[in-house]
Order: structure tokens, then sequence, then C-alpha cells
């Protein structure tokens, strides 16, 4: 079965459905400040100097990628709209270091950071964002639909929530097929307001579907505060009618991510059913390149930056902690770096799609 | 005063059934609510109710018997106080009287009719034609223009109901990944009966029944159609599909596209679409044009059984999104369908049902019905027809269409749906490039009119097209 594939890493000990009380600091009105949310957990899990090591390496990717995906659009290399996830890499890296090989990943529109972290190769990413042909869709896609159907990553999706409905199918698949995988649905605090949510909260739970739900609470649906949209800003609970189990994350903490996606995925691997984690996350920039940023003020934004990134946060553990020498942390920065200018190098020189492509990929050919 | 109790309706379209038991004799007294019989239909049986108090002087239509129309008098109920032979005698009665069954209302139950009242119609071919009882209406194996089985094949008469679950059977014996999802598609054995005895073979697993949660199971059923498994996801009626549609155009049509090729998402997409009878306007839509409009899908609507199963079994085996149109009112119809294990017909090809050299009319689905009736008509005034049956509304088949008209120069159109940006509008705009220099009159559309389906039966019908309407169409472009 498939909790043998994560055995001696999974902590066994799942929420009954009942128990869907926030982990953390349970505001109803959402009008907690960002740092109240992300105050330090007293007892946050411990990551071993390779696990941190790891999760740096992988979040100070995505960041230095999308930095780049920003200059690229600044630079008119990029065009339509351009999602960036610069502070919410925790969110994505804890989570892929509870999932394992198989396990399907599924995502709205600000993807870049899920597909890096599902071992998508940046070049293929960033040129997709560019229109060439050397991208993930051949060109075809651009920044809010890629695929990979190698690394199990289902896109990448325009609709804001239905990504949700067809991550659930992923699961109804994992479970017609029984091969113990677990589908990972993120979605943001924004999509988790749609009707279609609930219908598959729904079924999830009425089949017991292999699939955690990640809503990615960043706390602005665009500008729209969660505290305008939500009349349920807890949105660990927003599965408590169909008893599916949630609970509230700091999304800022990759060990705390981990931990609670551990917990999660395990849940949903023995045949338990849908589990919700809420991720308190932040994004740093606007919700898209043409944001007004008018809706928060930039002491909220700063204060986030210098207090709880993601990143910084490990990189203080890493030379405290766990002695790791400032030099070699500098060397990690100038591989991520050259990746990631590789990256962009490629997707800047990368020819457009033929023509012909405008014809292909419509249907597939039919087996004789 | 005597009482007819009539051969009630159990569904809007319902035109007979057989009267399986007489749960009350001759001579019994009954009272309101009192269970008098059962009856039954392929889809369901039902019991029938006495609504008022007496006797009952007389059955009228023994137990046992099969094919009773609806309204037919099956027995009578004499009055308190009332002579019960006298009663008995009178049988058969004018039933304007209450019809005392807790069937549904007579207008209801009218419409089970062969033909529905047709207060205004002109001619006896003014009025649309609900498709009669499959018993008369049983439709003559016309030669198939295009053989597509081999000469000799045992034919056996299928009603298309039968041919789609047939369809979904073989497909699911054969392949593993297939499974049907949807609205009382298991248990219930289908709203419209046609996933009946899918449960008992294949078993919950692969028969899955759903919350009424359309936009939900659709994009589930995608999803897993990303991941290779092949679901038939079943729309109780294209109408409630509107709560899905985001999925099947976003999702579903656009991911292969998006995806540079990656993520094909085979998967169909089935259900009764376009009028049923008396359902009114948010159960009425015919979305073929709808769906045709999208790169992405392949839209199949079928006439006969036999295109109903060949094409669904091709639409199973598709690695792409099928739109799969199906009308209610054809379910019950019978066709001939070869005998052949492994019956699957190409999509995207047009079916020559009749050959003629004078017009061709051009249809699918139920138009088809429309269609052969004027062309039988119009053989009778030296018209000769050619009817097209376009089967696959997405790819379409020009070609076919094209080569007749430039035999017979003209083209008239016939189709439910609403005549702006419909089908038969595509084919006018394609014959005016394809075959321009072979037309002898402008292509003429008959369609729905351009209004909401309203409930009213007179006015019902007056929206849907009819057989006087393609008569009138198809002289006009003869100029007769």
């Amino acid at each position: 079965m498939v909790a043998a594939k994560d055995a001696g890493r999974a902590a066994s000990d799942t929420r009954p459905p009942e128990s869907s009380e926030p982990a953390k600091t349970g505001q109803s009105g959402g009008a907690a400040s960002p740092a109240e949310i992300h105050a330090p957990a007293a007892n946050s899990p411990q990551f071993t100097r390779e696990e941190d090591l790891h999760a740096y390496h992988e979040m100070l990717l995505i960041r230095r990628f999308e930095e780049k995906a920003g200059q690229l659009y600044g630079m008119g290399l990029i065009g339509g709209f351009c999602h960036l996830y610069i502070g919410q890499e925790a969110v994505v890296i804890g989570m892929q270091m509870a999932s394992v090989d198989g396990d399907q990943v599924i995502t709205g529109y600000r993807d870049h950071g899920h597909m890096l972290a599902c071992g998508m190769d940046p070049k293929g990413v960033m040129a997709e964002l560019t229109g060439r042909r050397g991208g993930y869709s051949r060109g075809k896609g651009g920044s809010m639909h890629m695929f990979s159907r190698e690394k199990q990553f289902f896109g990448g999706h325009g609709i804001v929530g239905a990504q949700v409905s067809l991550g659930t199918g992923l699961a109804f698949a994992d479970a017609y097929k029984k091969n113990g995988n677990v589908s990972l649905t993120y979605m943001g605090d924004g999509a988790a307001n749609q009707g279609q949510v609930y219908e598959s909260f729904n079924m999830a739970q009425l089949w017991k579907l292999p699939v955690v739900y990640v809503i990615e609470n960043n706390r602005y649906a665009m500008g729209t505060s969660v505290a305008r949209a939500s009349a349920q800003t807890d949105f660990s609970r927003r599965g408590i009618s169909f008893g599916i189990p949630g609970e509230q994350v700091d999304g800022m903490d990759v060990r705390t991510v981990r931990e609670a996606a551990t917990r999660a995925i395990e849940h949903a691997r023995s045949g338990e059913g849908p589990y919700i984690l809420e991720m308190q996350t932040y994004r740093y920039r606007g919700h898209s390149m043409s944001d007004p940023a008018k809706y928060r003020t930039k002491d909220e934004v700063s204060k986030m930056r210098e207090e709880h990134d993601p990143i910084e946060m490990v990189r203080k553990r890493l030379i405290e902690m766990h002695g790791v020498p400032e030099a070699d942390l500098k060397t990690t920065d100038a591989k991520v770096r050259e990746t990631v200018n590789e990256s962009a190098e490629f997707a800047t020189h990368d020819p457009e799609p033929d023509p012909s492509e405008l014809w292909t990929d419509i249907l597939l050919e039919a087996r004789a | 005063m005597a009482t007819d109790i009539l051969m009630p309706a159990l569904s809007p379209t319902m035109e007979e059934g057989k009267l399986s038991k007489w749960l009350k004799n001759e001579g019994d007294a009954v009272k309101s609510g009192d269970v008098l019989a059962e009856i039954e239909t392929d889809k369901a049986t039902m019991e029938v109710e006495a609504i008022d108090e007496g006797i009952l002087a007389k059955i009228l239509i023994a137990e046992g018997t099969e094919g009773v129309k609806v309204n037919t008098p099956i027995a009578v109920i004499a009055a308190e106080g009332e002579d019960v032979s006298a009663a008995a005698a009178g049988g058969g009665a004018p039933k304007a009287d209450a019809p005392a069954q807790a069937a549904p209302a007579p207008d209801m139950q009218a419409e089970g009719q062969a033909e529905r009242p047709a207060p205004s119609a002109k001619t006896a071919d003014d009025a649309p034609k609900a498709p009669a009882a499959p018993a008369t209406i049983t439709n003559k194996a016309p030669a198939p223009v295009m053989a597509e089985f081999p000469e000799g094949t045992e034919m056996v008469t299928t009603t298309v109901r039968e041919a789609l679950r047939d369809a979904m059977a073989e497909e699911m014996r054969r392949d593993d990944a297939v499974f049907v999802m949807g609205e009382e598609v298991a248990e219930y054995q289908g709203a419209y009966k046609i996933t009946q005895g899918l449960l008992q073979e294949f078993g919950a697993r692969r028969v899955v029944d759903t919350p009424i949660t359309e936009h939900g199971f659709a994009g589930i059923g995608v999803g897993a159609a990303f991941t290779g498994l092949r679901p038939i996801v079943e729309f109780m009626t294209f109408n409630f599909a509107m709560q899905a549609i985001d999925h099947i155009i976003n999702s579903a049509a656009k991911t292969l596209y998006m995806s540079g090729g990656q993520l094909g998402c085979p998967i169909v997409f089935r259900g009764p679409n376009g009028a049923a009878a008396r359902v009114g306007a948010q159960h009425s839509h015919d979305y073929s044009a709808w769906y045709s409009n999208v790169p992405g899908l392949k839209v199949i609507a079928p006439y006969t059984a036999s295109d109903a199963k060949g094409l669904l079994k091709a639409a199973i085996r598709d690695p792409n999104p099928i739109i799969f149109l199906e009308n209610e009112i054809l379910y019950g119809q019978s066709f001939p369908v070869p005998k052949l294990d492994d019956f699957v017909l190409p999509i995207g090809k047009a079916r020559v049902h009749r050959t003629g050299k004078d017009v061709t009319i051009v249809s699918f689905s139920i138009g088809m019905t429309y269609a052969l009736k004027a062309a039988q008509a119009l053989a009778e005034e030296g018209i000769e027809a050619e009817v097209i049956d376009l089967r696959t509304l997405r790819p379409m088949d020009t070609e076919t269409v094209v080569e007749s008209v430039k035999k017979t120069g003209r083209c008239v159109t016939v189709e439910e749906g609403f005549p702006q940006s419909g089908i038969g509008a595509e084919i006018s705009a394609r014959l005016m490039v394809d075959a321009f220099d072979y037309l002898d009159a402008p292509v003429l559309r008959v369609t729905g009119k351009d209004v909401p389906m309203p409930y009213a039966a007179n006015l019902e019908k007056l929206a849907l097209p009819n057989v006087a309407e393609v008569i009138e169409a198809v002289k006009a472009v003869c100029y007769r």
C-alpha cells in the first residue's frame, strides 16, 4: 500500500474529521495583522541540515526565477498576465518535501513556483513565459497554462477555482486505479469562494478521495482582502460541513508547512479522504504585473518581508544553527542565479513557434 | 355519472405502456387513493390510483396487455348509487370528464399521443410530429447508401436507448479505463434508462452516481481524463450542462492545445439535447450550434439507433473530448442495428440517408424526422429529395453535402435549434464558398423559431420546425 512509500516520515496522528479547530489564531473577523498571524511558532518542527539546505535552494530558485520573470516582463519579453509567487515559496516547497513521486500537483494561474518545485526545467518554463517553441506548451499556453505529464504537474489553470474540481478528478483517478497517489490541489483564498470548490469537497469526502486541498491564503484576491470577500475567513474551517479536517498553517515557515503536509498527505493516502490546509502566506508583489498597489500599505509589505521572509528564515538557521559557512550559501546563490540566467538567455533566444504550430494540438489522432 | 379511467403517462414523452396488473376486480368498491392497477414502460413502473369513490364497473383492458396508448380508457368507475351495469355498458364514453388517475395532467398525456393537438394546423403535414410510438414508427431499414457493414449482416431491431446502452456496455467490457458517471446513472438505472443494467454488470466503481452537482462532476471527469481514464459523463439533459460548460470548454477542449499536445482529454459528455415535450424553455434548448463552435471538441448528434451505437463506441475510444448529443424523443424509436461483435462508425462522416436528384435536405438528430417525412411527401409530388444526415457536427462533413449539392443545385437545412449562428447558417456559408457555382437557389434554413421554448402545447408546436415548413422551403428553392 501507499503508506509504505512514505513510511517513517509521516506523523500518524491524523486529526479526526471533527477537530478542525484552527491550529493557530482563529480569527473570524479577519482583521488580524499579518504579524499576528505569522507570529513565530513556539515549537517549530526542526529540519536537518540537509533538509534546510534543500529548502533553501528550492525556494531561492523560485525567488530568483520570479524576479527574473518580472524583469523580462518589464522588458516586454513576457506578454499578457504574469502572476509572481514571490513571498509564498515556503508553501509549495514544504508541500513537495512531504510528497512522493507519483503524487500529482495542480494549481491556478500563480503557477511558476509549483512547476519549479515539481522539478520542471526552468528553461522550459521561462521559454513558455516568453512564448517560444522550447516552452513547456511550445509557446501555446503561456504563464497560466503549463503542464508536465512526466512531472505529474497538471497545470496551470486560468479559470479561478477550476483546478479544484480537476484536482479532485486526479484524486478520483488515483482511487479508481488504486495507485496510492495523492492529488495536491492548490487554490488561493479568492478561489476558495467559488461554488465548485464545495461541490468538489462534497464528492471528495463522499468518496474518500486522496486529495489534499492547499488553500494559499495570501490575504488578497487580486485587491480584495480576505475580510472583504469572505464571511468565514478561517479557511481551514471551510470543509466542516462535509466533515473534512483542516488546519491553519504558518505558510511562511517551510518546516511547519512540511509537518502539516505530511499529516495531511498521510491522511489522504491512507484512504481517510480529503484534508484542507490553509497556508497563511503573503505575496510581496502585486496580483499581476499591472497591480495598482492601492489596497495595502507599503509598511505591511515591508514588515512581512523583513520579519517573515521564508528564505531569510532558512538562511539564518543554516548559518546560526547548522553552522553552514556564508561562503557556501553564496555559492548556492550564484548557482541559482546562473540557472535562472541560463533560462532567461534560452527564453530570449529560442525562436517563436513555427507558424504551422497554429494548427497542431487541437485534436489527437484517433488510434486505428 | 360513470368515469373512465384513462391510461396515464409516466413522462412527458411516454406514448404507450403495458398494463401489467389489476389490483381490483370488477365490482369492487374503490375510494380515492386506492391503487387500481400497475402500469409499466421500458423506463419505469407506476401505480394507477382512483381519484373518486365508486364501484369498479368494468375493466376495459386486460392485465398483461402491452402497447396500451396513453389516454386509452382502461376501466370504468360507477358513481355511488349509479347502476353499475349501465355504467359498464357506457364504458369508453366521453372522456372529457375528469381523467381519474394520479397521472400527470391531461395536457401532458396529450403530449404522449402520436400527434399533438394541432389547433392551428393548416394541413396534416403541418402538425409537428412528436414521434409516433415505436411499434408504428419502427423505421424500415433504409438501404444504407454508404455501406458501413458487410452485406448480408443480420439486422436487429433496436431502440436508440438500447443501442446507447449496448455501446457503453461493450466499451466498458473492452476497457477498464471506461466508466460512467452522472446523476442517477447507477441505482436508478438512468433518468432516461440509458444506463440500464450497467451497475449490475460493472459495479459501483465504474458506474458512479453523483450528487446533483454538474460543475463539480464535470470537472472531476475532466481531471480523471487527464490521467488517461475514459469517463463517460452523463448529463441528465444538456440544459444542465450549462452549469458545467466552463469545464467542457475551458478545461476539456482547450488543454491539449494549451499544453502543446501533452495533455489529452479522452472524455465523452453525453445526454439528451434539445426539446422533449412540454418541459418549457429551461429544459428544451438545443445546444448543437454552441458546441459545434468550439475547436478542441468533436460533436456528434445521431438520428438512428445504428448510428447512435457505432458513433458512441467510436466516441468512447476517441482520445478527444466528445459532445454526444442525444434526443429524448428518439430514445424509444427503433431502427435496425447490424448484429456485429464490434460495430464502430467513423466520426466526422455524414450519411446519405435517402438519394434524390432535385434538392438536398441536410439535417441531423431529430431534425431527420421532419426531413424524411417531407422527402416522402415531396416524392409524391414528383420532387426527389436527397436527405443527408450529418451525424457529426464537428468536424463537419462538408464534402458529402457539397457533392450532393453539385448534383441537385439546391439545399434546405433542417434543425430544431435557433436560426442565428445555427448549423444551417454554417452549412449555408460553406456552400456559398464551396458550391457557389452549383447553387440554383439560395440555401434555405428550417429551424426552431427565435424564441425561448414556450410551454403551452400550441405555442410549443409553433416554436418547433415542422414537416410543412420543410416542404415549403424545398418548393421555394425548387421554384415550385
